[in-house]
């Protein structure tokens, strides 16, 4: 994994001093909220519903087992005990003190860890596929490519103050594990001729006007990536709307001058900017490379699992992946317990995962944007001793990708946005659907809920998806059926009209037993409403 | 009845006016009427208050309650922790919310 150099490490350590300069000057009232608030939320702090919330970054999901600790710390030390792991690979504080800020921020530059550009019109955390490096079916590693842009965009000057803000997705494999056309940018890196490129998809997203990102430019060389990626960035920022807030995304400039006009538009910027060489010298990207390497895995480990307990084994089907190197395989760990709140990892259980990656993963762990952690290098030969230490601490739950494993935002009872609370909503679902054999039978169903149009719950994405809204002061769910943001990617279409917290509920199990009732062979709940389409579900629903 | 609330500018947790001072607790929330303004301006500009607002509420036999659910929700706490509200140990605490 990435070691901050020196630059990397100053520039963070500046950042906390001035900030803590900033706090300050703050509490001694020497500057107001209105010219403070802008200031915090460069530095992550928000002003939730209950208190201060900071939210730290990830990058691309990727952290060792002294970062994990240091995570476990903070919400010991500076928090109540426990973290919540976020839809952008990030985790987020829900009780913090400002005076505590400065502190937490020096904690976190003492791991290579800060919260910067987690909020505000810049380009946000860059995020990937949760099982890079690792997963058998990958061209290769997008990490670097990810970090190269990490590197390039931090504290860029140019793109501080963009129209709103900017997500960017760099993957490496066909099946796509990150939503990455729901990006601002989605980069999937491809091979033409024997030659690895960079396939661009510019302009998706989710929020109150979802969009898939179209296809811009089929094959960039990689030694043109990050010149491509600044064109891409420069005519957003010369031409994004910055009049209204709500068409300030740069799907909606695109979806205004459409694709071709965005491309020829880019290409003729690239020109330019390809002129200015900015792109890095083959021995840094190097550099950067050699970080991510394969940590040293022994190919001629058994791949021999002992399924004898019936337990463990329905938890390996499940929830471990296939790994590229024979006799490993890829953990992933289910924040998603019966009951509990997505995301959500006591400081004990984000210990413990440490615990487990620095003993059997090569000390690396995943942030996933589905909210569960990831254990990339792990010996199949371990992967009993991992599970019963899971399962002690409530983080065994057998539901990678299945109905319980719920996407959930952390709506109205967290969020100053938010119309409806989100997380009841998931604890029920999942309470109803609680039985593993029920679940299993239902196959691939990826269940996401936001609690408002903001849409950080995914819900357009949601095989199932759910919108709280706000209708005269009372919470209500609008149902949506056929997102995907996968490979496979596609927008849900809402089924009619609204329901409250228990109905809600109940229209989603009439929307199973329909999916049972008319599924074939092989096919997963979004594979039927794409066949069958809406009218036998809104049938099944509304009678 | 109008009720001021925001948040402490140190810890962040949320406050109520109470004709005097600032409580976390709702059940100290006075009726400010038409004075909500005046009073918001001096006690931010005095930083006793961060990110004051004016809100409608009701009052009823427990006390003062928000009319929208998001004030309930923040005089409260998480409707899914109980435990870290400020009635851990009123299991039907949440009810008050909804």
């Amino acid at each position: 994994m990435y070691k901050y150099d020196e630059y990397d490490q100053q520039m963070v350590d500046a950042r906390v001093a001035e900030f803590a300069d900033q706090v300050k000057r703050r509490l001694a009232g020497e500057i107001t909220e209105d010219q403070f608030k802008p200031l915090r939320l460069m530095n992550g702090l928000y002003l939730q519903l209950h208190a201060y919330m900071l939210r730290v970054a990830v990058p691309y999901g990727t952290l060792d087992s002294r970062q994990m600790r240091m995570l476990a710390h903070i919400a010991r030390k500076y928090d109540r005990d426990y973290g919540h792991f976020t839809t952008r690979q990030n985790i987020q504080y829900n009780w913090i003190k400002l005076e505590d800020a400065p502190a937490i921020l020096a904690d976190l530059a003492s791991v290579e860890m800060h919260a910067i550009q987690t909020s505000g019109n810049c380009i946000r955390n860059i995020s990937s596929d949760q099982w890079a490096g690792a997963a058998a079916d990958e061209l290769t590693d997008p990490r670097p490519w990810a970090e190269l842009l990490r590197q390039w965009s931090s504290f860029h000057p140019e793109f501080s103050y963009l129209p709103r803000k900017f997500k960017i997705a760099v993957i490496a494999a066909d099946e796509d594990r990150a939503a990455m056309r729901l990006h601002d940018i989605g980069i999937q890196i491809v091979e033409k001729d024997g030659a690895h490129g960079a396939a661009f998809y510019v302009g998706g997203g989710m929020g109150r006007t979802p969009m898939i990102a179209p296809l811009i430019k089929d094959f960039v060389p990689l030694d043109d990536l990050l010149s491509y990626t600044e064109a891409c960035l420069r005519v957003y920022n010369r031409y994004g709307r910055r009049d209204n807030i709500y068409k300030a995304r740069i799907k909606i400039l695109i979806h205004e001058l459409g694709a071709d006009e965005y491309r020829r538009q880019v290409e003729e910027e690239f020109a330019h900017v390809k002129s200015l060489g900015i792109d890095p010298p083959k021995a840094e990207f190097d550099r950067i490379a050699a970080q991510f390497a394969m940590p040293p895995l022994d190919a001629s480990a058994s791949d021999e699992i002992d399924r004898t307990d019936p337990d463990f084994a329905v938890w390996v089907d499940q929830n471990v992946a296939a790994h590229k190197v024979p006799g490993h395989a890829i953990v992933n760990i289910s924040l998603k317990p019966i009951g509990g709140i997505p995301g959500d990892a006591s400081s004990a259980q984000i210990d413990l995962m440490a615990d487990l990656a620095e003993k059997y993963s090569h000390d690396e762990l995943r942030v996933t944007h589905a909210q569960n952690i990831v254990l990339p290098h792990v010996r199949k030969a371990d992967l009993y001793a991992i599970w019963q230490a899971l399962d002690g601490a409530g983080l065994a739950t057998p539901n990678l990708d299945l109905i319980s494993d719920i996407i959930a935002c952390p709506g109205l009872d967290y969020c100053s946005l938010a119309n409806a609370r989100s997380i009841p909503v998931a604890q029920k679902i999942a309470q109803r659907f609680a039985d593993p054999a029920r679940q299993r039978d239902l196959g691939e169903l990826k269940l996401k809920i936001s609690g408002c149009i903001n849409a950080c719950g995914h819900h357009h994405a949601g095989h199932i998806g759910i919108l709280g809204v706000d209708r005269k002061g009372t919470e209500n769910y609008q149902l949506l059926l056929g997102g995907s943001g996968a490979e496979d990617v596609s927008l849900g279409t809402i089924t009619g009209p609204g329901f409250d917290e228990d109905g809600i509920v109940d229209a989603i199990e009439r929307v199973t037993d329909k999916y049972l009732a008319e599924r074939t062979d092989g096919e997963r709940f979004v594979d039927t409403y794409r066949r069958v389409g809406m009218a036998p579900f809104k049938e099944a629903i509304y009678g | 009845m109008k009720l001021l609330t925001g948040n402490d500018l140190k810890t962040g947790f949320v406050t109520w006016w109470t004709g005097a001072d600032w409580s976390l607790h709702i059940e100290d929330a006075a009726d400010v009427g038409e004075a909500g303004e005046a009073i918001l301006a001096v006690e931010e500009a005095a930083r006793r208050v961060n990110a004051p607002y004016i809100i409608a509420g009701e009052q009823t036999a427990d006390g003062p309650r928000p009319a929208h659910i998001k004030d309930r929700i923040r005089a409260l706490g998480p409707t899914v922790r109980p435990d870290l509200t400020l009635k851990p140990a009123d299991p039907a605490a949440g009810d008050w919310v909804i």
